[in-house]
């Protein structure tokens, strides 16, 4: 099969045109709309900490106020996966309604850092079935920051890139006792949203406490056809405390426990009955530190996630089986700015300890019979240990940044029945396995007066993850075959390259983002025609193996349009696509998709129309269980009122996804499974100064 | 079940030793230990003025191999005999006709007053049929003979440890496995193979082969990978090989034996069509 790359393949848009019509008829009762109202100052959602230089999306989950992020976001108080989502950046993979796993350059978990608030955290679940952002919710997020391939050094040793999901804190703003409560609920789902804050905050200690509830049932796809399994019910606490022990020193202390029950997987063969996390740091930071250094500051975390498979309530299975899984972690870091002549150094030492278990009991129909146990996770210690270092210098007219990560990563099979049972593979396989991990990045900006232009080039790798590394036995529905981990992988590395060439208008921005990642030893299951299955039904053994390279290419087109000062066009055209050594597609690939949206915000009163939808993917990987998906074209809209009373706001967030019932499913959706059909939401926010 | 509790024996301390302690030295201590401490007496037999005590790791006989331990003591003087030339026979008495099994010869361990060998039980005695072990021996040129029934009972579990077949050569045959402490691991598995010479001879057969293919029938009948047939090993005279259980649970081991001209005596092939072999073992824990 002969594939070239960079070749934008054809397709075909899947809208009928009398939905086009109606879509357009909305447009103008909006812009009608719009023409009733006197200008007001466009919103401001630019943070303007982050230096050009870094290729850096950041997706605001909280506005100042503590409140959710009611201008910009079409749906406040959707989940955090849908603000992940509703970035330019990331897709979901999605199993169903909850826990969708971040993929970012077409990359996924093993190949991410994500952290919160700089803290690594392991999901644990050998299914991949709780990411790492199902373990915190939008109440208690402020931002999220979203860096692509080795940018993301500063947070691991990562190819991807890096998410970091940063906590919202009061941080001594001087504004006493103030809070807030949400609601919202949702058609498609029936789903019931509650929260609320409460904080306090002087100069001298703040305590910030958040608390979310929610509760889905089933969604119906687009068309009305219930999606089975596809309920969830979750709940998040949370609470931020921080004392100015004298001017320029602080310490402070959160604590986050998440906990979901009762969560459906339409798309996988087990549900989840639980799946809990406890998350705890303290932190001290000081303004300066030995003379010349600034911004210090020290992390102390851990962080405990335990994860609860369920087949109870699937009414036939081949066979019944339990699958818990722990993942506990506990690392710190510690870093510091340091100015030398126009040099800005960033000096970073971090360092974690992370402990995954999973076992697999299996009850045969003959109640006499001993259960079948196993190990899929059999105790893998992993340390980690690694400095960063930057440099930014600046020119007249641009920056040069130049970073580098160095670690070890040393992982130890804990337990002898789990080393015994990866020895059946691997007879020779050692206990101990030491890894050198090493990143070296060079970033340029240049600022050419209304163009602005980044490359940069960086190479990096990472060790195999937990799965690919001592995985025995892990089912993947996708595929439909047992994954066998390789103890004895060679690490992953990829050679970076990125470009992006910006212009800024009075009113148009437009630019253009690519970005090329050459990976040698990309690690891929690859079946093993010799191996007997285990789990029932499934079709053959995958063994985790090196491929000799695999190049993934990304390309993205954003422009942005200040149509009026109070009227705003976005749209995003990007297209990617993997291939590896043989020339065979890899998967979980994007074909190409578009977004485009009018966001309108004046006067207390926001609307938005969007439209998000893809080409048929013509690049898919029929090993990895893929087919050719369909083109989709969806189209939302949402209106919100703020409302002043007294000192008090209300917001108020009306809307409609997938207005014209859609039935599709993208890419990402495991097996197939359709997405959500026609969605009514409102969303209420009484914020209490 | 006779598990009995074996303590140690009589521990005699040297005169002087309590009152007087300047130059006690260990050599004046004289420890009697039991050897087969930590072993199940299975049975006592007793005739001649003396007693046989027999010990397994086992706490019964059971179909299957059975190694087994013995020690013969003089009543009268209340010690055990060393190096006494000793045979033994196991015969089963059945309504129809009588048969032994295949035994090994009787050896004397490192103690010379512990005797061992083994013995391959090819079924268990029941109502009207039962096993009789009769051992020969002589003392100081004096010879006696002792026989007394003994219960040979099926495994606990249950499962398949032995098996009787008749070959394509229209031969006899003994397979037992070798006992075996399964782990989800690459276990080291042997197994035996005797040949029905005559009702009361049984001799170890070398030189062919069992090819074993491990399977869990309540999982859809998975195997397991990198498996190692068993072939023969003159000094153990045993076939030896490797098995790999992935998960604890029950484990059906199908085999095929093959003679010297790698001939298949018993034993098929595991297929989508046939789930197991006529020819196995069976393991659960
Ligand atoms: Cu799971
Ligand atoms: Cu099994």
């Amino acid at each position: 099969m002969q594939i070239e790359i960079g070749v934008v393949p054809q397709y075909s848009i899947g809208v009928r045109p009398e939905r086009f019509i109606c879509f357009l008829g909305i447009l103008c009762c909006l812009l009608f709309a719009i023409q009733t109202h006197a200008q007001e100052k466009k919103v401001e959602s630019v943070i303007d900490s982050i230096l050009p230089v870094n290729l850096e999306e950041v997706i605001i989950v909280a506005s100042y106020d503590h409140t959710l992020e009611h201008r910009s976001q079409h749906k406040p108080l959707s989940t955090l996966d849908e603000y992940l989502e509703s970035s330019r950046k990331v897709s979901m993979i999605k199993r169903g309604a909850y826990a969708w796993e971040p993929v970012l350059n077409d990359m996924s978990s093993e190949r991410l850092s994500v952290t919160i608030d700089g803290m690594r955290i392991f999901g644990a679940c050998t299914d991949k079935m709780d990411p790492v952002t199902s373990y915190v919710d939008v109440s208690n997020l402020k931002e999220v920051h979203v860096s692509g391939g080795q940018q993301g050094a500063e947070q691991g040793s990562v190819i991807g890139g890096s998410i970091d999901l940063k906590l919202e804190k009061s941080d001594f703003v001087e504004k006493g006792w103030f809070g807030s409560v949400e609601t919202g609920g949702e058609t498609s789902n029936a789903a019931r949203i509650l929260g609320g804050e409460l904080n306090y905050s002087d100069s001298k200690f703040y305590v910030d406490t958040d608390a979310i509830y929610r509760k889905a049932d089933n969604y119906s796809a687009g068309g009305g056809d219930e999606v089975a399994f596809s309920q969830y019910e979750k709940y998040n606490l949370s609470t931020n405390a921080g004392y100015r022990v004298s001017e320029g020193k602080k310490l402070s202390a959160s604590f986050i426990f998440d906990e979901a029950r009762d969560v459906g997987y339409p798309a996988l063969p087990m549900d989840v009955s639980l799946a809990r996390a406890y998350i705890a740091s303290v932190s001290w930071s000081q303004k300066s530190f030995l003379k010349h250094f600034t911004d210090w500051e020290t992390k102390l975390y851990a962080n405990k996630v335990t994860h609860v498979m369920d087949d109870s309530k699937r009414p036939d299975v081949p066979i019944r089986m339990d699958m818990p899984g722990w993942s506990d972690t506990y690392g710190f870091y510690t870093q510091a700015n340091l100015r030398l002549e126009s040099h800005r150094f960033l000096l970073k030492l971090d360092g974690y300890y992370n402990r995954s278990l999973a076992e697999m009991t299996m009850y045969p129909e003959d109640p006499d019979e001993n259960s079948m146990f196993m190990l899929t996770w059999p105790d893998v210690r992993t340390f980690n240990s690694g400095f960063y270092s930057e440099d930014m210098i600046p020119f007249e007219t641009g920056y040069l940044k130049l970073s580098t990560r160095l670690a070890i990563n040393m992982s130890n099979v804990a337990d002898e029945f789990g080393l015994n049972s990866l020895r059946i593979f691997y007879p020779d396989m050692p206990q101990r396995k030491n890894r050198f991990l090493k990143s070296v990045s060079l970033q340029y900006y240049k600022d050419l007066d209304k163009f602005h232009v980044n490359t940069g080039l960086s190479y990096g790798d990472r060790a195999p993850s937990v799965s690919e590394g001592y995985g025995f036995y892990l089912f993947n529905s996708f595929d439909n075959h047992d994954y066998i981990g390789d103890p004895e992988l060679s690490n992953e590395k990829a050679l970076e390259a990125n470009a992006k060439v910006s212009f800024k208008g009075d009113r148009l921005s437009t630019s253009i983002e690519g970005n090329y990642f050459f990976m040698q030893d990309y690690i891929l299951g690859e079946v093993d025609p010799s191996l007997s299955v285990m789990t029932i039904g499934a079709e053959g053994v995958k063994i985790y193996k090196n491929l000799e390279y695999a190049h993934l290419f990304n390309i993205s087109w954003e422009n942005e349009y200040d149509i009026t000062p109070v009227l705003k066009w976005t749209g995003i055209l990007s297209y990617h696509r993997g291939v590896d050594d043989d020339n065979r597609n890899l998967p979980f690939i994007s074909p190409l998709t578009y977004k485009s949206g009018l966001q309108y915000a004046q006067q207390g009163y926001t609307g938005s129309i969007s439209m998000k939808g893809a080409a048929s993917q013509e690049n898919f990987n029929p090993d990895f269980g893929e087919d050719k998906t369909d083109a989709y074209m969806v189209f939302s809209l949402s209106m919100g009122k703020i409302f002043t009373i007294d000192s008090n706001t209300l917001y108020v967030k009306l809307g409609v996804e997938n207005i014209f019932d859609e039935y599709y499913s993208t890419y990402t959706d495991w097996k197939n499974i359709p997405r959500m059909g026609r969605n009514f939401f409102m969303n209420v926010s009484y914020a209490i100064n | 079940m006779k598990r009995i509790k074996l303590f140690l024996a009589a521990i005699i301390v040297a005169a002087g030793f309590v009152s007087c302690s300047d130059n006690n030295n260990d050599d004046d201590i004289i420890i009697e230990v039991n050897p087969l401490e930590g072993y199940n007496m299975l049975t006592k037999l007793t005739a001649n003025t003396h007693s046989i005590e027999i010990y397994s790791e086992q706490d019964q006989f059971t179909i299957g191999y059975n190694e087994l331990f013995f020690r013969i003591k003089d009543d009268a003087a209340d010690t055990y005999i060393s190096n006494a030339e000793v045979s033994w026979m196991p015969v089963m008495h059945m309504t129809e006709m009588q048969h032994s099994c295949p035994k090994s010869s009787v050896g004397v361990t490192d103690d010379t007053s512990v005797y061992s060998g083994y013995v391959v039980f090819q079924m268990p005695g029941n109502d009207t049929e039962y096993w009789e072990m009769t051992f020969d021996y002589s003392i100081d040129g004096t010879s006696y003979s002792l026989t007394e029934k003994i219960d040979v009972l099926a495994p606990v579990n249950d499962k398949r440890r032995v098996t009787v077949f008749t070959g394509s050569d229209d031969v006899r045959y003994v397979l037992a496995m070798m006992p075996l402490d399964p782990q989800v691991a690459v276990n080291d598995f042997s197994a035996m193979l005797f040949k029905m010479e005559s009702m009361m001879s049984f001799p170890n057969v070398a030189d062919y082969a069992i090819m074993i293919d491990p399977r869990m029938p309540s999982m859809g009948n998975h195997s397991s990978p990198n498996n190692v047939d068993l072939s023969y090993d003159a000094t153990s005279q045993m076939y030896n090989g490797k098995l790999s259980l992935t998960m604890t649970g029950y484990w059906k081991i199908n085999l095929k034996v093959m003679d010297d001209d790698d001939t298949l005596l018993k034993g098929e092939d595991v297929t989508d069509e046939n789930e197991a072999s006529s020819l196995f073992f069976e393991i659960e824990f």
